[in-house]
């Protein structure tokens, strides 16, 4: 099959799969359609690999209303390596959803897996988008099918989440994003994401700096402060949505667009060369340190994970305004270590969730010895995140620091270390916890001394394979690294590629 | 054959099958002959968009008399794209009027609401295809008078004062456009359209002609609803009887528009206009404070009928700032903008009107929860009201593109920028809608309310539909908008 009709399927598949999914009464099926959209999907990604490693960079226009605007479909590497993250771990959320909805009791299951399926359309849309417009309409749809999924329990304290949620993802996006976009379009005559960017010779640099940080608050869906308020209020959604939209899918999607556009729409040589990304990079640093401080202080554990997300995003952030070729390799490292890091804490703390209803983390006292597997993998997680070998989380950071110090940013070296030691303040705590204190004597009560009293098996295996996950990525990180390289190879000679 | 006569066709199947339809007793069989004649017209005037298409001018001369004696018919791109607007969605609220009708007024009368509506239609087809400038105020006049009279058989009797109100502001616009006509023939002799344009240069330095163009657009800002001439549009649109809106909403001001546009650019000529009198002058900052005005207080109506009358108030003063920025992206973007905004107001108010009528009101209070107790109609709704707001892939998306892309074209950021503000002003009014339709518990006593009549449903969904196709395919909205404005641009540089 050729590219443009692979990238096809990757929008068409996840639709079909949530449109049949709708027709099922019997729960069983409705499950393993999901779980079959989802394997076929991976499939469907990885058979795109060949083509992009090959350098073919064939583009699908699907429609075009206006002369030199059209929505087209373009695969390149570091939208490939984000439909990867994002449809792999679709299948391991798929299997973690059906056990967490039974294990709970959720009510309206079908419509949940419809509006996660049509997510991951969108989701793929943002990956594989050829130009800007394109992106936008993807952007807009995940705003709206996850919207749904927030407000899943339909109670008062859903309800005003979702408000956040949507109020501040439409009016930064409409606002902003839309704004610079077509602020871009005036100004270039194109929207397409070129190798180099299309802003050179197009843009002073004062232009480009207010242009650089529309896009960046703009993309709402990257936390960067001050509207990083919706990824909090969104964590009222059930856990499998916060494990794979608001640690993987949505947030990624954000920080993967601001990438997108400081490669393929400034260019890298171009924001270096005007310092366009000076504000959005501090203010990047400063999320990164304020959101870790925020996160010690939260005793609900999903409230410190989101954000643990926040601060972890502008990581990404950070790198794509270094503007340099170890800052952008870190940054999209960044984009799927800390999804495999941060899905597995999620899925530990549904699974926490579905076997004991515990949220907060002052309750979670002598639980490790209850749910060993469960607290293993958190802690296999929270060494990822906080940046350590042997886990994958390391080789993003590593390339982070490498690229400050490329761009002889000093300051931001000792911010990011200063993150990282934050990190282990608010992540190791937890694990301790589980372990080495005693179980509080009401709960002892309830359970039988010396035995293991975990989640339903569909909760406890993805966690354990997500973990593994954040090993592996370590081993294979040079492979990312070989992949990731042709984005500056093609990028040097600067000028339009197709 | 009979190819040739359409421009006289077109407007006479509404025109003549107007009174045959006052004459039959029953309601249903008038529908029927109303039904027939729109959808035919429908037919006619895509046949005669197909023969302009690519920048042809038919001109059709009626009763065989040439120009400019006798009266001349002209039918351009633009006039042919208006003629599909008037025709195509006045066809989809008759289409939906018979059951609409039924709970608002006797059977009996029906046959008469029918008449009136014809002539309404045949009066706008009229204006739109005729190249003689009194004749433009002849059917202005007949148009007004069939309006008044259709908005006041709605049952509310505020509707009488409304249409009053309507009719006097109307009669003002109306006789100040005759003013202007008149004092056009006192200088160069003549009516027809084209010839004025051809004489009028010469007296570009008379008085008489400046005063002309000053009667002129205070009368046309009345009927296109221009702030601040805008006040009759709310409470006219409110008290209407439910679809008439719709038809009213879709086409009256959009006419008004077009002849704005053909006087401006074709009459009087855009050197005279822009360059000597300076209405760009006046129209920018009026439709910007129409913009800001409309949007900001619908987001305060709590009545959706009124807050999709000022709604429009806003979307008219998009329309009007494409016209005097004066570039080709401005003009294309007001062109465009005309046929996506009348189908999207069209398609809101009718769907509007179809929870009317299980609801029996428009309050946001009774419409709370009525995306589970009417599921299709209030998601025919919230694809039209995304068109309202611009989201991509709606056909409200283009037009805002476009104007945004002419004020950054002029190097005019703020404008951009108070343009992407006012969206997000229209974001926030459809979002109060959608918030009480979806999130909020249904009244007790609207329980048992259920989706309408498929008689109602499918036009609404034909205008959702075509919010969408008009979003991806453009070639008959923007692509006729951009040959438009380059003609119409073209013609005095």
């Amino acid at each position: 099959m050729t590219m443009p009709t692979l990238m096809l399927l990757t929008l068409i598949i996840p639709l079909v799969g949530g449109v049949l999914l709708t027709f099922q009464t019997n729960a069983n099926t409705r499950d393993i359609i999901s779980l079959v959209t989802a394997s076929v999907l991976f499939l469907v990604v990885l058979g795109i690999y060949p083509g992009v490693l090959s350098g073919q960079s064939e583009a699908l226009i699907l429609a075009e209303p206006i002369t030199g605007l059209a929505f087209s479909l373009q695969a390149e590497p570091l939208g490939l390596l984000f439909a990867t993250v994002a449809s792999g771990l679709w299948i391991l959320t798929t299997i973690y959803g059906i056990g967490y909805m039974r294990g709970n009791n959720e009510t309206n299951q079908t419509r949940f897996f419809f509006c996660f399926a049509i997510s991951i359309a969108a989701a793929m849309g943002i990956a594989f988008a050829g130009n800007l417009i394109t992106l936008f309409v993807f952007y807009e749809m995940l705003t709206l099918a996850t919207y749904p999924l927030v407000t899943h329990k339909g109670n008062e304290d859903a309800r005003r989440g979702g408000r956040v949620y949507l109020g501040i993802l439409m009016f930064t996006s409409i606002g902003f994003l839309l704004f610079a976009i077509l602020w871009t379009y005036s100004l270039t005559g194109t929207t397409d994401f070129t190798p180099g960017g299309i802003l050179q010779g197009n843009a002073s640099p004062t232009i480009a700096l207010i242009l650089l940080t529309l896009f960046a608050f703009g993309t709402g869906k990257a936390a960067l402060m001050p509207f990083h308020r919706w990824l909090p209020a969104a964590m009222v959604a059930p856990t499998p949505v916060s494990a794979l939209l608001h640690a993987v899918a949505v947030v990624k999607a954000g920080v993967f667009t601001v990438l997108k556009i400081t490669v393929y729409v400034f260019g890298i040589d171009f924001i270096a060369d005007t310092g366009a990304g000076t504000i959005v990079l501090w203010v990047a640093a400063f999320t990164l340190t304020a959101a870790s401080i925020v996160a010690l202080t939260k005793d609900n554990l999903k409230a410190r994970l989101a954000y643990s997300t926040v601060g972890q995003l502008s990581y990404v952030v950070v790198g794509a305004m270094l503007a340099n070729a170890a800052g952008i390799i870190g940054a999209a490292m960044q984009i799927a270590m800390h999804a495999m890091g941060k899905i597995t804490l999620f899925f530990c703390a549904g699974a926490i969730y579905v076997a004991t209803h515990k949220t907060n983390i002052s309750q979670l006292d002598g639980l490790g010895h209850k749910m060993p597997f469960t607290f293993a993998a958190f802690f296999i997680g929270s060494v990822s995140i906080i940046g350590l070998p042997p886990m994958g989380g390391a080789w993003s950071k590593w390339f982070l620091l490498m690229g400050s110090a490329d761009a002889q940013q000093w300051i931001l070296i000792g911010l990011l270390l200063l993150s990282s030691l934050l990190n282990i303040a608010y992540l190791l705590p937890i694990v301790g916890r589980g372990f080495f204190r005693p179980l509080p004597a009401q709960d002892a009560a309830q359970y039988t001394a010396g035995t293991i009293q975990e989640a339903p098996i569909n909760c406890v295996v993805p966690l354990c394979l997500t973990a593994a996950g954040c090993v592996a990525l370590f081993l294979f990180g040079d492979a990312i690294y070989e992949f990731l390289q042709p984005v500056f190879t093609v990028a040097e000679p600067a000028g339009p590629a197709q | 054959m009979i190819s040739t006569q359409l421009p006289a066709i077109v407007l006479l199947l509404t025109l003549l099958s107007a009174p045959i339809c006052s004459m039959i007793r029953n309601g249903d069989h008038a529908w029927k002959l109303a039904m027939f004649a729109v959808w035919l017209s429908v037919a006619a005037a895509f046949a005669l968009m197909s023969q302009v298409w690519g920048g042809t001018t038919l001109s059709y001369h009626m009763g065989g008399w040439p120009p400019p004696w006798g009266i001349e018919v002209r039918v351009d791109e633009l006039s042919a794209l208006v003629l599909i607007l008037i025709t195509l969605f006045g066809a989809l609220v008759i289409s939906a009027l018979r059951e609409s009708l039924r709970t608002v007024m006797r059977s009996h009368r029906h046959s008469l609401y029918y008449a009136t509506f014809l002539l309404c239609m045949a009066a706008l087809i009229g204006i739109t295809i005729t190249g003689d400038a009194f004749n433009v105020f002849v059917f202005l006049e007949i148009s007004s008078l069939s309006t008044y009279a259709l908005i006041a058989r709605g049952r509310d009797r505020r509707a009488l004062v409304a249409a009053f109100r309507y009719l006097i502001m109307g009669t003002i616009g109306a006789t100040f456009i005759l003013i202007a006509i008149g004092f056009m023939y006192m200088v160069t002799g003549t009516l027809n359209m084209a010839d004025l344009a051809q004489r009028l240069p010469e007296h570009a330095d008379n008085k008489v002609i400046q005063a002309s163009f000053a009667f002129f657009t205070v009368g046309i800002a009345l009927k296109v609803a221009v702030f601040p001439l805008h006040y009759w549009l709310p409470n006219a649109y409110t008290y209407a009887p439910k679809a008439t809106t719709a038809f009213l909403a879709a086409t009256a001001t959009k006419v008004a528009l077009y002849v704005m546009i053909r006087f401006i650019f074709d009459v009087y000529g855009v050197e005279f206009s822009f360059s000597q009198m300076r209405l760009d002058m006046l129209l920018i900052p009026l439709s910007i404070a129409g913009i800001l005005l409309g949007s900001m207080t619908a987001i305060f109506q709590s009545d959706v009928k009124r807050l999709l009358a000022w709604s429009s108030v806003a979307q008219l003063g998009y329309m009007v700032l494409g016209v005097a920025l004066l570039n080709t992206s401005g003009l294309t973007s007001a062109v465009t903008h005309m046929f996506n905004h009348a189908m999207m107001k069209a398609g809101l108010f009718l769907a509007l009107a179809a929870m009317i009528y299980r609801v029996g009101s428009s309050n946001l209070r009774d419409l709370a929860g009525i995306g589970r107790t009417m599921p299709l109609t209030t998601a025919a709704f919230v694809i039209l009201g995304a068109g309202l707001v611009g989201v991509p892939l709606t056909a409200g998306f283009i037009s805002k593109w476009y104007l945004v892309s002419a004020a950054l074209d002029k190097g005019w950021l703020p404008l951009a920028a108070l343009l992407i503000i006012s969206s997000l002003m229209a974001l926030a009014y459809i979002a109060k809608i959608v918030d009480a339709a979806y999130f909020q518990p249904v009244p007790d006593q609207h329980q048992n309310v259920r989706d309408v009549p498929v008689s109602i449903l499918t036009p609404v969904w034909v205008f959702a539909l075509l919010t969408i196709y008009f979003g991806i395919d453009t070639r008959m909205t923007a692509g006729v908008a951009e040959r438009v404005a380059q003609a119409l641009l073209s013609v005095a540089s």
